[in-house]
């Protein structure tokens, strides 16, 4: 016997672990098995994606995004850095491995069930996709108007996502009276105002001037340090290297190159 | 509630749904289970209501739709009201249907009226006139002109007569046939005679102008229906980006099917309604000739309206067929639309 711990497998749920669930004789007690089990928000097992016209737009692509991390995702444009977005959207299916949402095989998930895959996450888009007739309240209301909230909490909730994009105050208005970095602003608000465990971003920046770029670079950052996952698809290297997170760089449709800022962008 | 510190506000939310804090037993509980449906039914009348307010964005346009749709239901609406009304009237010519009993020459007037008053209370038998021998023969001579052939003959050869009229509610020329049969079998009865020919062609030409207005509502419920599917299709194609934002963040199929039903039921709906008052508007058209008309004829027939009935099926068909039509495009232009 290594140590005083009997076998984990007997330990009945609810007695105390000697080790606190930390065995430096390396068997795993039950509280470390539980912590190693919690699946990556994100994980590709050598996923392709090949479109109807031949095009190769992944291929070999295998990676992991752990629950609370951020990362940039870069490379030129058609290197697949959207393609890969939309995969774990459900926008696309891969045509060749796995994608996996939270431990979730997302091969698996009938045409029914997108919608609810798709409410564990927020989305931004490059080009924002508001709905132009409506209200920024109501664009940001979509999510929980979809998920059927009461009106009171949808009314609280959209302020309080408003409020931390600060836009407070402009509900009322329509998205095109708006500038370009608040109309991305809203966006965000629509995509965090469901509190998803996961954010994914698209070129966020694409059409912002640098100090706007920034700031957006920063809410997100905000929301990554209160435990939110967070991937954004970006090829301004320069805010990225200032940023310090990781990086996944994509060639080609290969992940050519992944790790700190400094070793890769 | 209180309000918690806004950072921890703003952390994700577990995946897996926390159960609902305890309560106290008793306290409220008939109110969270209330809570959900009450959510769904106030979810529904908001769409209700909404599709109402984006129909009235454009309301030219929407009033033209529900206005093709009125004109097309009209049409059978107008056609039935008027076999309705034409029934009316073959109902007053039907009065003159009669059988003529000719009775026996050794039934005395006093049996004769014996047997009228028993078949007075006949079902199927709406009137028995009697009409005695010295009776008909006044009237035979007075309409015949054959008077001094009459005055030749010592005695009277008209036979009494019992006039029978018979009720033709509903059953139609089987149920005269029947009545017929058992009044031939009367042992006082020497001729019974009626002309059925005429009934059998009234019922033959109703049950033809039925037909005709049954197809003819058949297929202006098909033009119905592909006139709502085609507006619906339009504005599921207008309404193309909202459809895709809307995939995204997550809405379902029923979601998003859900205003675009609302909206195809209020064509229907407002069609009924438009449908309904041009009726009345034609109606009240017609009502001053059809009674002059009447008049000359010394009759008091005036034009019987919609009733209830008849104005709820108008409606509801209205709505029904408006649903369909939504439902048919939605179904097949819904899913081509996926998010790029």
């Amino acid at each position: 016997m290594h140590c005083s711990t009997p076998d984990p497998r007997r330990t009945p749920r609810g007695t105390p672990e000697p080790h606190g669930g930390r065995c430096t004789c390396g068997i795993r007690t039950e509280g470390a098995r539980a912590r190693a089990r919690v699946p990556p928000m994100i994980r590709f097992d050598n996923v392709g994606k090949r479109y109807p016209g031949g095009h190769e737009a992944l291929a070999g692509v295998s990676f992991r995004l752990e629950r609370g991390e951020m990362a940039f995702l870069t490379g030129h444009s058609g290197a697949g850095k959207s393609t890969l977005l939309r995969l774990i959207a459900l926008i696309e299916r891969p045509t060749r491995g796995q994608v996996l949402l939270d431990g979730e095989n997302l091969g698996r998930v009938r045409r029914r069930r997108v919608p609810y895959v798709r409410r564990r996450m927020g989305i931004i888009f490059q080009d924002y996709r508001l709905l132009h007739e409506r209200t920024v309240f109501d664009n940001v209301a979509l999510p929980l108007v979809i998920e059927g909230h009461p009106h009171a909490e949808i009314a609280r909730r959209v302020r309080a996502a408003l409020d931390k994009v600060g836009l407070l105050g402009r509900e009322r208005m329509l998205p095109v009276t708006l500038s370009g970095g608040e109309q991305q602003r809203v966006s965000i608000a629509r995509a965090v105002v469901h509190k998803p465990p996961l954010l994914l971003a698209d070129e966020p920046t694409g059409n912002l001037d640098p100090d706007l770029s920034r700031e957006i670079m920063e809410l997100f950052e905000q929301f990554h340090q209160v435990g939110v996952t967070v991937l954004i698809a970006s090829h301004d290297l320069d805010l990225i290297r200032s940023m310090g997170h990781r990086v996944l760089r994509l060639r080609a449709g290969r992940l050519d190159a992944a790790g700190l800022p400094e070793r890769v962008a | 509630m209180r309000r918690r510190p806004r950072q921890a506000s703003w952390q994700p939310a577990p995946r897996a749904a926390q159960p609902p804090p305890r309560r106290p037993r008793g306290a409220g509980r008939a109110g969270s289970r209330l809570r959900r449906p009450l959510i769904y039914l106030q979810r529904h009348a908001q769409v209700f209501l909404g599709s109402l307010g984006r129909l009235s964005h454009t309301p030219l346009t929407s009033l033209m739709t529900a206005t093709v749709i009125g004109i097309a239901l009209a049409l059978p609406g107008g056609l039935y009201l008027l076999l309705h009304n034409a029934e009316q009237l073959g109902g007053g010519w039907r009065g003159s249907a009669r059988i003529s009993l000719y009775l026996k020459r050794d039934v005395g007037e006093e049996r004769a009226r014996v047997l009228a008053a028993q078949l007075r209370g006949r079902p199927g038998v709406r009137q028995v006139t009697y009409i005695s021998r010295e009776q008909g023969l006044r009237e035979f001579r007075a309409a015949s002109g054959f008077g001094a052939a009459l005055d030749a003959l010592k005695t009277n050869p008209l036979p009494a007569v019992l006039v029978v009229q018979p009720a033709l509610s509903g059953n139609g020329p089987q149920a005269v046939q029947g009545l017929l049969e058992a009044l031939r079998k009367l042992p006082q009865v020497a001729l019974a005679q009626f002309d059925m020919a005429w009934v059998r062609r009234l019922y033959a030409l109703m049950a033809l102008a039925q037909r005709g207005v049954a197809i003819m509502a058949a297929m202006l419920a098909l033009a119905v229906l592909l006139v709502v599917g085609n507006t619906i299709r339009l504005d599921i194609q207008s309404q193309r980006e909202q459809i895709e934002v809307t995939k995204l963040v997550g809405g379902t199929d029923a979601f998003i099917r859900r205003p675009f039903l609302y909206s195809g039921l209020w064509y229907g709906l407002t069609g009924g309604a438009i449908a309904w008052l041009l009726v009345r508007a034609a109606l009240w058209l017609l009502q001053g000739p059809v009674q002059r008309l009447a008049l000359l004829y010394h009759s008091d027939f005036t034009l019987a309206s919609l009733g209830l009935g008849p104005s709820v099926a108008l409606l509801a068909g209205g709505g029904l067929l408006g649903l369909l039509g939504s439902w048919l495009a939605v179904g097949r232009h819904l899913a081509k639309i996926e998010p790029r």
